[in-house]
């Protein structure tokens, strides 16, 4: 054992995971001293969640080594993570909503007294471990009942009843106020005093800057760099988060924005915490981009364009006539289309064929004969979708869950052109999806929009929607922080804004 | 007026938790306008007779439930049950024995079997349900089908083939058809097994580790696992519990009757689900109550006995039945929705 590594709690060393076709982490290293907040910093699709998940055990590196305490370790799964002082507070909470916070807390080791649950023993551990850290919650409550950062409050209390030291918090403020952030913190601050130690994964610099004492970067599953957060400025770390190769990555542009198609104004969400207010217009023609950070609300917009979620204020006008999407039958009416950002869950029915999933959203202009479906209408529809969207597939009766990930999007692209659409929204077009198929679905978009189709496209890739858009709306927290040209903007002014 | 608004709010709120109270209070409340003779102490001891055994088989069904599983081979386990101990159990003076040669055999012998029986069922229907991955609609419609074949070949066999097993020994029949008298009236036997049953089961629910796994395995899965709940095992206990409770229930029913057929609770698991999900135990899991189960029960048996009193037809008892299944689950979604 080396000297250097007994003032390391963990160490991440060399660390080399790759899936099938892709490197998804490089020689990535990462240490971490007693009693500090480190942040992990880095793109979507940096690695960092990657690099984690090699921590916890859920995925197996293919490379390196983990050391926790200067001792090698490799953790099967976060039970056994937990069991030696490593934990994670969840981006999506892992908890039992139907249950009280405290059979939340000690899920899985409950004192006992007997046979017997010893309740008394589990409220008063429970109301030690929140006095300690100046949580103000009744470990009675049903967990149901709690806000989000409630929730989070019971998680870093979970973790500290497993005694950890080290507690690995992703996106932890993403979806609270500042009221709430500045308790986190001092949460944070107590833990740390306690020689705690906090990976901390935020896109949010000026937290980053406040909370963390080293920062580690990545990008495209490299490491990047350590830096003492003391010496850092918000454009150092942009300018190291970024900065890649942008050119022939996408295709020329020919679209050119026409007259107005849509107009949104003060569009506010029902249920809050949401969106706030929005104002946007879009051209015929015009593909208009939706940047922001995880949390910011970008899909909840476009759902609510599309009528699948409610709206308590705002108004649409389409060609200058106000229009109301109240469902998304209406919203198909009016002329819109989603292709949605999850296209496994909602997108794709994997287990048909790909005539029935190109023909699915349109099955009202197949019905020639009564109640039947023509069949010659499926079968040149389907044809138009292969051949137009040049997807790649030994037949029609192909079931799409065969597909690769951009063929497959293709087809959805093409099942919502069937309807005719004059307004396109696509949000993250290109998730999961290989480079070269990126540039198809890029010059997809670019055509559409050449043909005088509105297009909202929102992506977390700084870099597509610098290549691909004409504008692009920064959210930040629900609320509209800018929109901006894309040709005089930069990936700083746009981080700048979404991190407001 | 803020205070008032608040007040109402929360009295709609209260009504909406506790639907199936009120409407099983109104429900009584109906019926003795409709007939004043209603309320009487026989009235009521023969409601709850009439709902024992069918609280027990609720009992067993609800925790599997709120495993988010379920079991339809419930109804051919408690007549696999209630063949076995009647089989055990016959008269040694009765002239169409099923053995001939059997002695007397103490009570508790021939019930521990019937339950044993069908605890080993439960047990293999949570094996396939938690190691083979099998979904539960499917493990226990297999299970259903079989265990009927099972009770029937054990049933129907010479010397007296398909007959009804009857002549049931005067033990038996004092165990599940006589009570503690107290004053004029007597408390029946059947009433105090399923109080005892409610006990236990509200113990084991509220006050042990299992019953916290129960909730969290139904209620969120992936957090159980995470925090390292033995999910395979807890799922096998529920059903294994389950199991038991339907043979104990599967001895009763042949006891009140007198006899038993291969035909002996047929259809009772729907029975029970239709009076977990009314009492509002969630299909989907996580959540469920001990009380909840047994006023879903009473619900029907009222709804059973408190109509053909008033001399309606069953056949309307039939579609008052099917209403209130849909409308207690339409209100359970209410309660639970969430605004997106």
């Amino acid at each position: 054992m080396s000297g250097s590594s007994t003032t390391h709690l963990l160490e991440m060393i060399d660390i080399t995971k790759r899936f099938p076709g892709v490197v998804a982490l490089q020689n990535v290293s990462l240490k971490v001293k007693p009693g500090t907040v480190h942040a992990l910093m880095g793109e979507n699709g940096a690695g960092k969640s990657t690099l984690m998940k090699c921590l916890f055990g859920i995925y197996a590196m293919d490379e390196g080594k983990i050391l926790l305490n200067g001792q090698e370790v490799q953790f099967v799964n976060s039970k056994q993570a937990l069991e030696n002082g490593v934990s994670m507070v969840h981006q999506e909470l892992n908890q039992v909503r139907q249950q009280n916070v405290m059979d939340n807390l000690w899920l899985g080791r409950y004192p006992r007294k007997g046979i017997f649950i010893d309740e008394k023993k589990m409220y008063e551990d429970t109301v030690a471990i929140f006095k300690s850290l100046d949580i103000n919650i009744n470990p009675r409550s049903k967990v149901s009942t709690l806000s989000v950062s409630e929730m989070q409050m019971v998680e870093i209390a979970k973790a500290v009843s497993y005694n950890s030291k080290l507690i690995v918090m992703d996106e932890p403020t993403s979806s609270l106020t500042e009221t709430e952030v500045n308790h986190l913190f001092k949460i944070i601050r107590k833990l740390q005093s306690e020689n705690v130690a906090i990976i901390y994964i935020s896109h949010k610099m000026e937290e980053i800057l406040k909370i963390s004492d080293e920062v580690t970067i990545m990008r495209d599953g490299q490491y990047i760099a350590t830096k003492s957060a003391s010496g850092l400025t918000t454009d150092e770390i942009i300018k190291l988060m970024v900065g890649r190769d942008l050119s022939q990555r996408f295709p020329t542009k020919n679209n050119k924005p026409g007259e107005l198609i849509l107009k949104v104004s003060n569009l506010t969400a029902e249920t809050q915490p949401s969106f706030i207010d929005i104002n946007f217009e879009l051209k015929k023609g015009e593909i208009l981009g939706i940047a922001g950070l995880v949390g910011s609300k970008r899909t909840e917009v476009v759902e609510a364009l599309f009528g699948v979620r409610a709206i308590k204020s705002g108004t649409l006008e389409l060609n200058g006539k106000e229009i109301q999407n109240h469902s998304p039958q209406h919203a198909i009416k009016n002329g819109f289309a989603l292709v949605t950002e999850e296209r496994r869950s909602t997108g794709i029915y994997p287990e048909l064929s790909i005539s029935f999933n190109s023909i699915i959203a349109n099955l009202r202009q197949y019905k020639t004969k009564g109640v039947f479906l023509s069949d010659k209408k499926v079968f040149n529809d389907t044809k138009w979708v292969i051949d137009s969207m040049k997807v790649k597939t030994p037949s029609q009766k192909t079931t799409i869950g065969s597909l690769s990930g951009g063929n497959q999007q293709k087809v959805i692209i093409g099942r919502w052109l069937l309807t005719r659409p004059d307004i396109f929204l696509l949000d993250e077009p290109t998730r999961g999806i290989d480079v070269g198929a990126k540039f198809e679905i890029y010059q997809l978009i670019n055509q559409l929009a050449a043909e005088g189709k509105g297009i909202i496209m929102i992506s977390s890739e700084m870099p597509e929607l610098l290549g691909v858009t004409d504008r692009i709306l920064v959210m930040s927290n629900g609320r509209a922080a800018g929109i901006v040209e894309t040709e005089k903007t930069s990936q700083e002014e746009i981080m700048r804004l979404a991190a407001m | 007026m803020n205070n008032q608004f608040l007040k109402k709010a929360s009295i709609s709120k209260w009504l909406l938790d506790n639907v199936i109270y009120v409407f099983l209070i109104l429900l009584l409340i109906g019926i003795v306008i409709a007939s004043p003779d209603f309320l009487s102490i026989t009235n009521f001891i023969n409601i709850l007779s009439q709902s024992s055994s069918r609280i027990i088989i609720a009992l067993g069904m609800a925790g599997i439930l709120i495993t988010a599983g379920t079991d339809l081979s419930a109804g051919r386990m408690v007549g696999l049950a209630a063949v076995i101990s009647a089989s055990l159990l016959q008269a040694t003076d009765y002239a169409y024995r099923m053995y001939p040669h059997l002695p007397h055999l103490p009570l508790f012998v021939p019930i521990l079997v019937a339950m044993a029986a069908t605890g080993m069922i439960g047990v293999i229907n949570g094996i396939i349900v938690s190691k083979l991955n099998v979904p539960p609609f499917i493990a226990t419609l297999g299970m259903m089908i079989t265990v009927y074949g099972l009770t029937s070949i054990y049933f129907d066999r010479p010397p007296y083939g398909a007959a009804p097993i009857g002549g049931l020994n005067k033990s038996f029949i004092t165990f599940a058809q006589r009570g503690i008298p107290i004053g004029q009236y007597e408390v029946p036997y059947l009433v105090i097994y399923a109080i005892l049953a409610t006990i236990l089961i509200w113990i084991i629910w509220n006050k042990t580790q299992l019953g916290k796994n129960m909730y969290a395995i139904g209620g969120n899965p992936e957090a159980a696992k995470v925090s390292g709940v033995n999910v395979a095992k807890n799922i096998i206990i529920i059903y294994l519990i389950a199991g038991l409770l339907y043979g104990f229930s599967g001895t009763l029913e042949a006891g009140r009757v007198g006899s038993a057929t291969n035909n002996t609770g047929n259809m009772y698991e729907l029975d029970a689900i239709a009076a977990c999900v009314v009492g509002g135990v969630s299909l989907s899991g996580g959540i469920g109550t001990v009380s909840g189960v047994i006023t879903g029960v009473l619900i029907f048996q009222i709804i059973n006995y408190g109509l053909a009193f008033l001399g309606i037809s069953p056949y309307i008892q039939f579609i008052v039945k099917g209403a209130i299944i849909v409308i207690a689950v339409a209100f359970d979604m209410r309660k639970h929705a969430k605004k997106r």
